[in-house]
């Protein structure tokens, strides 16, 4: 066992962990944010993708003590109180979602991407989510969801 | 009038608060005090006899709670899977089902066919645990495909099943197809394979089995599309435990698509050893488990011939498909390719005679069953290939020889010949507004811009049909379902006006929570953010049948009408009694009931409390304002439409680019048209999917499984994929009250058969799917 800490959607946590364990087992298991999911074991779905020091990263493709010290924010820290992120927003404005279960990953995602191509054409959205599989839309109202949380965040 | 939040208003969906905020509750975000984790040691063979198990020093490992095998769980009395629709071979006898334990008991059938379950304290115990297990097997020569394992001397899957035979069906007038094909002027022929596919939901199938020793009850949480069936069937045929002492639940569950209608051996094994070792047991399948055992879609080979007369119509339609069933038969796997696949063998056309023979068999492979559409695609395919191919050879348009042969407006209720009764809609509107979306007329002018610059362009399209609002129940119950297909409802006013739906059927991305508020909402006028909809556990909802075949609005929303129909009357009583009129003089509209003639009236809030408060109130009715009702259907419904796809080849490198895609459906009534969009966007991705990337894949020799993961099995891609055009037109459905038709599977039913003939139109000859780039690429080389 091994100690690691870090910063979790803004409050210090620490906890002994295997030392394979992988970051997203940290913050699912040690942490109970579940918003984070697990939906392959090869690092191709996304849909365990949070921000580590304010870049995507897929969190099952990581050690938990790679993160030490590091700033990480899940789905759950992107709201302030009820207010939800523009992202999360728009994702609801525009049917970006079905059964939910790549969104936090695809928004997590996406906002990463504006934080890169603030004004996105579809073609860049389209190329820069290729690292996030959706089963359930077919990506229409996803990437007009990022172009409409783009233009909302003033891209 | 219009209800704000009503019946066809775009209302932004009430679940995607949890969901955009990470506080859905899928299975695995589920813990248990005192939980075990379980993990299967699966077959590494495609076939294999077990000699030996050896499991002492995995036994013996580190935090090993228990470990079982076949031989235990029969010990123990409990059964084998079983499946739920009964086929009848051409000669009247039933079809084989052979034995599907859920632990193989001497033989392994499949790669990943479980062996062991193992319990420990964590996941990673299990894991270790299970590398200690010594299996002793003697491989045996395993056979894939389905032509293989129909041919004479093919290895024998089952000693059940002679010759790997599952069943040979028939549907049609063998005669008449006979007949019209000597008097034919033009005969098309294909051969069409329909690939083998891989469902993959993003949520992996997962189980958490307890047992309560005080009250001897089991809670299964289960990743279900419909738990009540999972329940009938671990009740009543696993032998569980009768059904009352059985509780189901299936929570947010990530998408389905079909694969997580069946009961599969990992849950059931799961709620069984949880009394077994008195803990909660959780498992949660891996991606590389999903693709080993998640039921797979489609894998039908198929001949087909189609006769026309000397004016271009259609004679008659002659259809031989083999059919993988994989090793063992899957809950609903018999009824995919026959009362599934050949009643949709009619298309939107006037063909007065059919004939089809299915003949399923079993594989060394994954079992094989109903995944998004469920035979309607494999029709659809069979048939809107052929027709593209017809107009090819009689050098006519593609898009005219459907008009042609369509079924016209004025004709319905029409019969076709294989058993099926069109009740409504227009399939030239939809041809003609799909053509219009695309400028179907300018396209050879932009395939010579195409060509000029060394591209292939191609166009190509689909008229589907497909029969959901599954089903009635004597319709099914006469061609071999072991089960009804209704849907119940519950509508329960609380006293103080806001209101709880309860559904049998179960939401996993269609946003029933939405959908089924808004009909409430229209109907009685409780604001939306007033309704909440709960489905999904067997012990808070009416027993239902679920979700799958586009059914959950058109028999499930059904239920829930005729239950806030039986509300309307009540309340009608209460209130008539209250403003002291006759109850013949209470008009209702929207939940406000009034006094005929005058101004007196009383909002359905009002008189639920005085139904729960009935101090004035009258005296031969029963408190309260909650009503239950079932539904069944009295006809399937048939959404039909036209899809056409646009593509570019680049010669070159083989990749196909998807440039348009036009979707005319008719889906009847539309209560959410921004749900609806969103269905046929799904539906349209997963059927390119198929066309164009998709494809399960084994190693004829060994049987091992080459696509078993993210990194071999292609999934389809933000920029794999186009922006959709997509529209409705609608001819209301006359068999249920919503006049809805069903929009789940329409995607996925059109768009393979649109694609490749978009892309066979740009090549100028025929290929399978799916159009890899290297196929497309051979056959642009060749060209």
């Amino acid at each position: 066992m091994t100690t690691v800490s870090m910063t979790v959607n803004g409050k210090s946590v620490s906890a002994n962990v295997e030392p394979n364990t992988l970051l997203v087992q940290f913050i699912r298991d040690n942490l109970r944010l579940t918003g984070t999911h697990v939906g392959c074991d090869t690092s191709q779905c996304g849909a365990c993708t949070v921000h580590v020091n304010g870049n995507s990263a897929k969190s099952c493709t990581m050690l938990a003590v790679q993160a030490e010290g590091a700033e990480i924010t899940t789905i759950e820290g992107l709201a302030s109180g009820d207010e939800l992120h523009p992202m999360q927003a728009a994702f609801k404005e525009n049917h970006g979602l079905q059964c939910g279960f790549c969104t936090p990953g695809m928004i997590m995602s996406s906002i990463d991407l504006l934080k890169r191509h603030p004004n996105p054409s579809e073609e860049t959205i389209r190329t820069e989510l290729e690292g996030n599989i959706c089963r359930c839309t077919g990506y229409h109202n996803i990437v007009k969801s990022v172009k409409a949380a783009s233009e909302n965040m003033g891209g | 009038m219009s209800v704000e939040n009503g019946i066809g208003a775009s209302v932004r969906r009430k679940e995607d608060q949890r969901f955009i905020t990470g506080n859905g509750k899928y299975l695995d975000d589920i813990n248990k005090y005192g939980q075990t984790y379980g993990y299967f040691l699966r077959s590494p063979h495609a076939f294999a006899k077990i000699k030996s198990i050896d499991l002492d020093a995995a036994k013996a490992a580190s935090g090993v709670v228990d470990i079982f095998t076949g031989a235990d769980m029969a010990a123990d009395g409990v059964g084998g899977l079983i499946c739920g629709w009964g086929i009848k071979n051409k000669d009247g006898s039933d079809h084989i089902a052979p034995p599907h334990p859920c632990l193989a008991v001497d033989t392994v059938k499949h790669v990943g066919d479980q062996v062991a379950f193992i319990v420990a304290e964590s996941l990673e115990q299990a894991k270790d645990a299970a590398e200690l297990i010594e299996v002793d097997y003697e491989e045996l020569q395993s056979v894939t495909s389905i032509q293989k394992a129909l041919a004479n001397g093919a290895p024998q899957v089952h000693v059940e099943a002679p010759g790997n035979q599952c069943y040979d069906w028939e549907l049609g007038d063998k005669a008449a197809v006979d007949a019209a094909f000597v008097n034919a002027a033009h005969i098309t022929k294909m051969d069409l394979v329909n690939n083998r596919l891989s469902p993959n939901p993003m949520e992996p199938r997962s189980a958490l089995g307890e047992y309560d020793a005080g009250t001897g009850e089991y809670t299964l949480h289960t990743t279900s599309q419909n738990p009540h069936v999972a329940r009938l069937l671990l009740s009543a045929f696993v032998a569980i435990a009768p059904e009352n002492k059985l509780r189901v639940i299936a929570p947010d569950v990530g998408g389905g698509f079909g694969s997580k209608i069946f009961l599969y051996a990992e849950e059931t094994t799961t709620i069984w050893a949880s009394k077994k070792v008195r803990r909660p047991i959780k498992w949660t399948s891996d991606r590389s488990e999903a693709f080993l055992t998640d039921a797979h879609g489609r894998d039908h080979a198929t001949h087909a011939e189609m006769a026309f007369d000397a004016d271009n119509n259609i004679l008659g339609f002659r259809v031989s498909t083999k059919a993988n069933m994989g090793a063992y038969l899957s809950t609903f796997a018999s009824a995919v390719p026959t009362y599934l696949y050949a009643t949709l063998l009619n298309g939107q056309y006037k063909m007065p005679c059919i004939y089809a023979e299915v003949q399923a068999g079993f594989t060394n492979t994954t079992p094989v069953d109903a995944y998004r559409g469920a035979g309607r695609p494999e029709a659809t395919y069979v048939v809107e290939r052929m027709m593209e191919r017809a107009a090819r050879d009689l050098n006519v348009d593609p898009t005219e020889l459907r008009m042609q042969n369509f079924i016209q407006p004025d004709a319905y209720p029409y019969e076709t010949p294989v058993i099926m009764t069109y009740d409504s809609g227009d399939y030239p509107l939809t041809m003609r507004t799909a053509k219009g979306m695309i400028d179907y007329d300018g396209f050879e002018a932009r395939k010579a811009k195409s060509a000029a610059k060394g591209m292939l362009r191609g166009i190509g399209s689909a008229a589907f049909i497909e029969a959901c609002g599954i089903a009635p129940s004597a319709a099914v119950g006469s061609l071999g379902a072991g089960v009804g297909l209704w849907e119940s409802a519950e509508v329960r006013f609380n006293p103080t006006g806001s209101v709880t739906i309860f559904t049998g059927s179960h939401s996993h991305g269609q946003g029933h929570e939405t959908t089924f508020a808004q009909l409430i909402t229209d109907q009685l006028g409780v604001p939306f953010e007033s309704v909440e909809v709960v489905h999904g556990d067997t012990t808070k909802v009416p027993f239902g049948m679920g979700t799958y075949g586009s059914r959950s609005l058109a028999v499930g929303g059904s239920a829930i009408v005729k239950a806030a129909d039986k509300i309307i009357e009540k309340a009608k009583k209460i209130a008539a009694h209250l403003m002291e009129a006759s109850e013949d003089d209470i008009e209702h509209a929207h939940g406000v009931f009034s006094v005929a003639g005058t101004d007196k009236q009383l909002t359905i809030g009002e008189i639920a409390f005085a139904a729960y408060v009935p101090h004035n109130y009258p005296a031969d009715l029963e408190p309260g304002l909650a009503e239950n009702a079932f539904y069944d259907p009295l006809n399937f419904t048939f959404p039909a439409g036209t899809h056409i796809a646009e593509v570019e080849i680049d010669p070159e490198t083989g990749v196909v680019e998807i440039l348009e895609w036009a979707a005319a459906d008719d889906f009847g009534n539309v209560i959410n048209p921004m749900i609806v969009e969103g269905q046929v966007h799904g539906g349209v991705a997963q059927g390119i999917g198929q066309a164009l990337l998709e494809g399960v894949i084994y190693d004829e020799d060994s049987g091992q499984l080459l696509t078993g993961s993210y990194m071999d099995y292609c999934m389809p891609r933000a920029d794999d994929l186009p922006n959709f055009n997509v529209t409705t037109t609608n001819t209301p459905c006359p068999s249920n009250p919503l006049g809805v038709k069903g929009c789940g599977e329409a995607g996925a039913i059109a768009a393979p058969a649109a694609l490749m003939n978009a892309i066979t139109n740009a090549l100028g000859k025929e290929i399978d799917m799916p159009a890899t780039p290297e196929k497309v690429w051979r056959a642009a080389q060749n060209a």
